[in-house]
């Protein structure tokens, strides 16, 4: 079983992007993602940048590096864009709208399928398999029963081994994306005149209930979990059922520690307490995703 | 433009049809569809019913067919398309890609439109299923603005429906998580965005209190309307400011927008609310159709009457409307 660096949610500093990926290329992750996925107006680092990091990590590093993909298009600004990163000419992109499954099968080339495209059973993934799909990130809402069952009618048809299936693992949850952007709506700035104010929140904005309970965190026009999704109790059941990678949230603080954590568990499992304040693993057991089970 | 009015059951259905529906929507009595509600759709008896009042008076009838197929459960989204088709509907709302491929292999002269479920913002994504699947039409998610709705027009080669009225999903619809993060349940596997089940309601000594699954969403003040407590329109805290941090309770109303949406060629407006009473139905098929017509007949010179923005605003949520997405000042 593999561990991956998901591409990170957050908007950082350009400098910061690249200590980061520094830190990445060291780190005892198997597979890097990067680029930007939630909002095209975060420029800091720009299609040509980001392609640019991402050939330096692979010539650094044996590490296979991934570039990920916008995941709400709505302009044919943000398509071009997209398509520079496309059809890059030698690294494996991460798709994370159909527009990008569209493009790189006119392209003939292979995609990773990013959690976000609702690819909910096989029927769905085998349209997926044609378009060119080598490997599958399940949606964050769904089970590890669903996946087993999934897997296991896989099995059967017998085109288990032809695409890899990776789960979002550790870190804030993306849950939902709007036209809107709440983080420009929370310093009561207009979208259109945000200032790129998410780059003040290097972990997003807490948005918590009114008795303090750690709801959701804003970043940008992406919604995600108020609490950080931690399935290391359950890497030797994913590795069981045939998980091949376990995917890591890039996150400032922890992401490289966690990384640790979870390899450790396929030597020695080892029973970790989530702290119910902070952490959730609902999703992965078909219970309330911010729940502990 | 087609009006294309919401139906939880037979009598809505009548009422829309009766009160100017071009077409109604509706879905069967199970998980295959993202309004599935306890006392809410059509099993086969009504289908039946439904599909011949709907033909009887030359209007057309959809079957939405909206959720995502489960994987020990394909075959329930699959017979929901032979049923659907059976009873004769003119049109499968379809957002799941398994469920979309056996719809246009089987059933191949069956118009099939994708669901706003399917979150289709873009031309290359509309290419994907017009390439893939043969689709005739794709509803659009209430996140694109009014440019952006004509700039798709313009090039798509596929016909675009757009939400026209009623409760606003404030992000991309079929990528929302929200509900099923706070219940285990969500539209895209269950067919209900935080389920009445999971409500509760308090009188507290600091006022009335709505919770899902235990979370507050709000509290109200005695003077204060209390709504439905969806998740995504409740005040929350963020820092010291307590707030409607993600959308305020408000219906989504774009009557003004007639003119440019037909002007860009847009052939369906669609009415949210199959969950909604036929009283309900009944008035907003009404004005939709006051207004629709009155631009057929002066396409030049449409003015808004404000009686119909009136009762509009009376049906919407927190009783105010707004043009959600469409206007960029919203965004």
């Amino acid at each position: 079983m593999k561990f991956s660096l998901g591409p990170s949610l957050f908007f950082w500093p350009k400098q910061e992007v690249h200590d980061y990926y520094q830190r990445a290329s060291d780190s005892s992750a198997d597979i890097i993602y990067l680029g930007e996925t939630v909002c095209s107006k975060r420029r800091e680092l720009r299609a040509k940048d980001w392609l640019e990091l991402a050939r330096q990590l692979s010539s650094n590093t044996d590490k296979q590096i991934v570039v990920s993909t916008m995941t709400l298009l709505e302009s044919p600004a943000e398509i071009q864009v997209m398509r520079r990163l496309c059809d890059n000419g030698d690294l494996l992109v991460e798709a994370n709208d159909l527009s990008a499954v569209q493009m790189m099968h006119e392209l003939k080339l292979p995609f990773v399928l990013g959690p976000a495209i609702n690819c909910y059973n096989l029927a769905t993934l085998k349209v997926f398999l044609k378009q060119g799909l080598v490997r599958w990130v399940m949606p964050v809402e769904l089970s590890g029963d669903w996946l087993r069952q999934l897997l296991q009618e896989a099995e059967q048809e017998n085109i288990r081994h032809q695409f890899e299936c990776e789960v979002f693992s550790w870190g804030y949850l993306p849950l939902a994306y709007s036209a809107r952007c709440f983080t420009a709506r929370s310093e009561d700035r207009p979208k259109d005149d945000c200032q790129y104010c998410c780059i003040n929140y290097p972990q997003g904005r807490k948005m918590n209930s009114r008795e303090g309970e750690r709801v959701f965190v804003l970043n940008g026009i992406q919604t995600m979990s108020g609490y950080q999704y931690n399935l290391v109790n359950e890497v030797p059941q994913m590795k069981a059922m045939g998980v091949d990678i376990a995917r890591i949230s890039a996150d400032s603080d922890a992401a490289f520690m966690q990384l640790n954590n979870f390899k450790a568990q396929l030597q020695t499992p080892q029973h970790k307490a989530l702290v119910s304040t902070t952490e959730c693993n609902g999703y992965w057991h078909q219970i309330p995703g911010m729940s502990i089970a | 433009m087609e009006l294309l009015c919401p139906a939880g059951n037979l009598p809505a259905l009548k009422t829309a049809i009766n009160n100017g529906a071009d077409a109604v929507y509706i879905g069967l009595k199970d998980d295959t569809n993202a309004r599935h509600f306890a006392g809410l759709n059509f099993n086969e008896t009504k289908l039946d019913k439904a599909a011949d009042y709907v033909h009887q008076h030359g209007k057309k009838l959809h079957v939405a067919i909206n959720t995502f197929a489960h994987p020990d459960g394909e075959q329930r989204w699959r017979k929901a398309v032979d049923k659907a088709v059976a009873m004769g509907t003119d049109a499968l709302i379809i957002a799941d890609i398994g469920v979309m491929a056996y719809a246009a292999e089987k059933y191949p002269d069956v118009e099939r439109h994708v669901s706003v479920q399917a979150s289709t913002t873009n031309l290359e994504a509309i290419k994907f299923y017009h390439n893939n699947f043969g689709v005739s039409r794709v509803v659009l998610p209430r996140v694109l603005s009014v440019q952006q709705v004509r700039q798709l027009a313009k090039s798509s080669p596929v016909a675009l429906e757009v939400f026209a009225f009623g409760s606003l999903c404030i992000m991309a619809e079929g990528r929302c998580y929200l509900s099923s993060y706070m219940t285990g349940e969500s539209p895209n596997t269950v067919g209900a965005c935080s389920p009445a089940k999971y409500v509760r309601w308090q009188e507290t000594e600091e006022g009335l209190e709505s919770r899902l699954n235990n979370v507050l969403i709000d509290r109200y003040k005695r003077d204060e309307h209390a709504g439905y407590p969806t998740l995504c329109k409740g005040r929350f805290e963020v820092e010291d400011n307590v707030y409607h941090a993600l959308e305020e309770p408000t219906s989504l109303n774009t009557l003004e927008l007639i003119p440019e949406l037909a002007a860009m060629g847009i052939v369906s407006v669609k009415i949210e609310g199959r969950q909604r009473s036929p009283a309900y139905v009944e008035q907003v098929a009404k004005t939709w159709r006051a207004a629709l017509d009155r631009y057929q007949q002066t396409p030049q010179d449409f003015t808004l009457e404000q009686s119909w923005m009136q009762t509009l605003a009376n049906l919407s949520e927190g009783a105010q409307t707004t043009l959600g997405a469409y206007h960029r000042k919203w965004q």
